[in-house]
């Protein structure tokens, strides 16, 4: 089936191209860091956590959250989530490897990487939730592949793949759980020191994946003609509109009982979080597809600006173990890598896409 | 044609008593006919036996005076990084108010303010940066002292914010480069791991007192065995008011300090 992903038309080329491009260039930045160390990133004594650590708490959301339209369609049998399904395995599986490779970016020492799995410390939240997201990744991967190539030979899938399916549900509310709780466990950062932050993990995931998955079904539909359906969109969207407005409420009350007042990011997040869920609610807003395509990019920034800028670069500003305060801003290089690891997943993804679209023409064809 | 099977059968015996002998030797040592020296096995570490402690007596602490910060990052080849963002400090000087933020009492004399207090790492008994290793890099050993696996740490730096010390030190560069007289008693670091004060596990071997206790003037520090009864560090801790920083975390710190 993979060889579907390299036929394409002279959009797409120029689109991989581009991409490729990208994750040259931060293969290259890489290499800089790699050979200086992590000297050449913004990060220091009392920040020890940057940009990267940012995208990887995002991205670990992203990647659970798809888990919602499996549970709606496996478990609760919603049959307008039948075309989005795979979609969605497919956006865990980049988000997935994204946040691996972010965690990799961000080491010392990567070529130990595999001490982890040699001399694993049970007791660690940081070695569970490398094992999970190793997990997750595999299980979104190939439940997402027997899914795509039964359709591919016109059959159902197996009997092991609806199993492997439900075998992701306890994996992906794991992953957003544990990551929760090892940031919250952190006892030299007070602004994660709390239990609602376990519960914002979830609802922002979801909110922020859902609307993730609705661009990318859109930007499927306008780019290839194949749309997943309009009720599917209805479906992901009320989950994203309510797992918002769990995500802002909490936001908010966190505004009262911590510093997070005092981070401008902070305000940027939830007044952005509060306008698209708004935009969602309201049916004569929602109706329009400008304000219902700006209202999810909105909440995708929303949860993306407070899980980056606000919760880990401001986490460290706020109380720095030491008493100081020392700023922190990514260098070009970290930029560099960063766009990279997104380019990188981004070209999975659009590949995957790519056979997904590909198969689905064939059989409707 | 007798006698062929008949060596045959005594070759094989003798190979069985010589298995058999081998493997009673393994299982009951008193059978095995070359003796292994056992206290080896006696002398194993019993965890929580002993739990080496510290007590400063920070009014002996003299301004100015750098002999054991010296001493200690000397002995163990820390790099002499001058900017703040790659500093790497094992035992450092630092302020009343950096070292006990969260202590109670605001109104403390301008004397107190203006007093040095050391800090490094508490070695804690319940510590935070042991329990999120995901390697096991960072580790507690059996007589309560939290050791670094300089060639297991993945560079992670997860230990860095789990410190409510701020006790770790990353390195962000080659530290080779910046050390000033490397000594070879010790190892230096490579770029990507984490170090930090290891309470001169090193020296204790050797029968030695930690390198800052040793150089100190004033004998403002006190070492010793927590757990043993008569030890000096018990009669200071009997004898005097201490204080260990943030107590209410519940990390149970080794260090204590005589304001």
């Amino acid at each position: 089936m993979i060889e579907k992903a390299l036929k394409g038309n002279r959009s797409y080329w120029i689109w991989i191209v581009f991409l490729v491009t990208l994750v040259a260039s931060g293969l290259s930045a890489y290499y800089q860091q790699r050979w200086f160390g992590l000297t050449v990133t913004g990060m220091g004594r009392e920040a020890s956590f940057g940009i990267y650590t940012a995208q990887l708490t995002f991205l670990l959301g992203v990647a659970a959250s798809a888990v919602m339209v499996v549970f709606s369609f496996s478990l609760r049998r919603q049959k307008e989530l039948a075309k989005t399904v795979i979609i969605a395995l497919f956006m865990a599986v980049s988000a997935a490897l994204m946040s691996m490779l972010f965690v990799v970016a961000d080491m010392g020492k990567p070529d130990r990487v595999l001490n982890i799995i040699f001399f694993p410390n049970p007791r660690s939240l940081v070695f569970w939730d490398l094992l999970l997201l190793s997990g997750y990744l595999a299980t979104s991967l190939i439940s997402g592949w027997a899914m795509l190539g039964a359709e591919h030979k016109g059959v159902p899938p197996s009997a092991w793949v609806t199993s492997v399916m439900y075998l992701s549900i306890p994996l992906a509310f794991g992953i957003a759980t544990i990551s929760a709780v090892l940031y919250a466990g952190l006892p030299g950062i007070n602004l994660w020191l709390t239990a609602v932050l376990a519960i914002r993990f979830i609802a922002s995931a979801l909110a922020a994946g859902m609307a993730l998955l609705i661009l990318v079904t859109l930007m499927l539909k306008e780019t290839t003609g194949f749309d997943a359906g309009k009720e599917a969109r209805e479906k992901l969207a009320m989950v994203a509109t309510y797992a918002g407005i769990a995500n802002v409420l909490l936001l908010g009350v966190q505004f009262i009982t911590t510093t997070y007042s005092n981070l401008p990011w902070m305000w940027f997040s939830l007044i952005i979080g509060v306008v698209s869920v708004t935009i969602l609610l309201l049916p004569a807003l929602r109706k329009s597809q400008l304000l219902f395509v700006g209202a999810c990019t909105a909440l995708v920034l929303s949860v993306w600006v407070d899980k980056s800028a606000g919760l880990m670069i401001g986490g460290e500003l706020v109380p720095a173990p030491l008493g100081s305060i020392v700023a922190y801003a990514p260098t070009s290089t970290e930029l560099f890598v960063v766009v990279g690891i997104w380019s990188l997943g981004t070209m999975l993804f659009t590949a995957l896409l790519k056979v997904v679209v590909a198969v689905k023409v064939d059989n409707e064809g | 044609m007798m006698n062929e099977q008949r060596r045959e059968f005594i070759k094989k015996t003798a190979l069985g008593v010589f298995a058999g002998l081998g493997v009673a030797s393994g299982l009951v040592p008193a059978f095995s006919l070359e003796k292994t020296a056992l206290p080896v096995w006696d002398e194993k570490p019993v965890p929580g036996k002993i739990r080496w402690g510290m007590v400063i007596d920070t009014r002996q602490c003299k301004e100015g005076c750098q002999q054991c910060v010296t001493a200690c990052h000397h002995e163990h080849n820390v790099p002499a990084f001058k900017n703040r963002k790659e500093e790497i400090r094992w035992i450092w000087k630092n302020s009343y108010k950096n070292v006990f933020p969260t202590a109670t009492n605001s109104a403390v004399s301008k004397e107190i303010q203006n007093r040095s207090f050391l800090s490094l790492c508490n070695h804690c008994a319940d510590s935070p940066c042991t329990q999120i290793c995901p390697t096991g890099a960072t580790f507690k050993r059996w007589d309560g002292i939290v050791e670094i696996d300089y060639h297991r740490c993945v560079g992670c730096r997860f230990c860095i914010p789990a410190c409510p010390y701020g006790s770790l030190s990353f390195n962000w560069q080659d530290p080779r480069t910046a050390i000033v007289d490397p000594v070879t008693a010790y190892p230096t670091r490579e770029q990507g791991v984490v170090e930090k004060c290891n309470f001169c596990s090193d020296r204790l071997v050797k029968g030695l007192l930690p390198a800052c206790v040793d150089a100190c003037p004033e004998q403002a520090f006190t070492f010793g065995d927590m757990n043993d009864p008569v030890s000096d560090i018990r009669v200071v801790l009997e004898s005097n008011v201490t204080m260990q920083r943030k107590p209410e975390l519940g990390t149970k710190p080794s260090v204590f300090y005589i304001i």
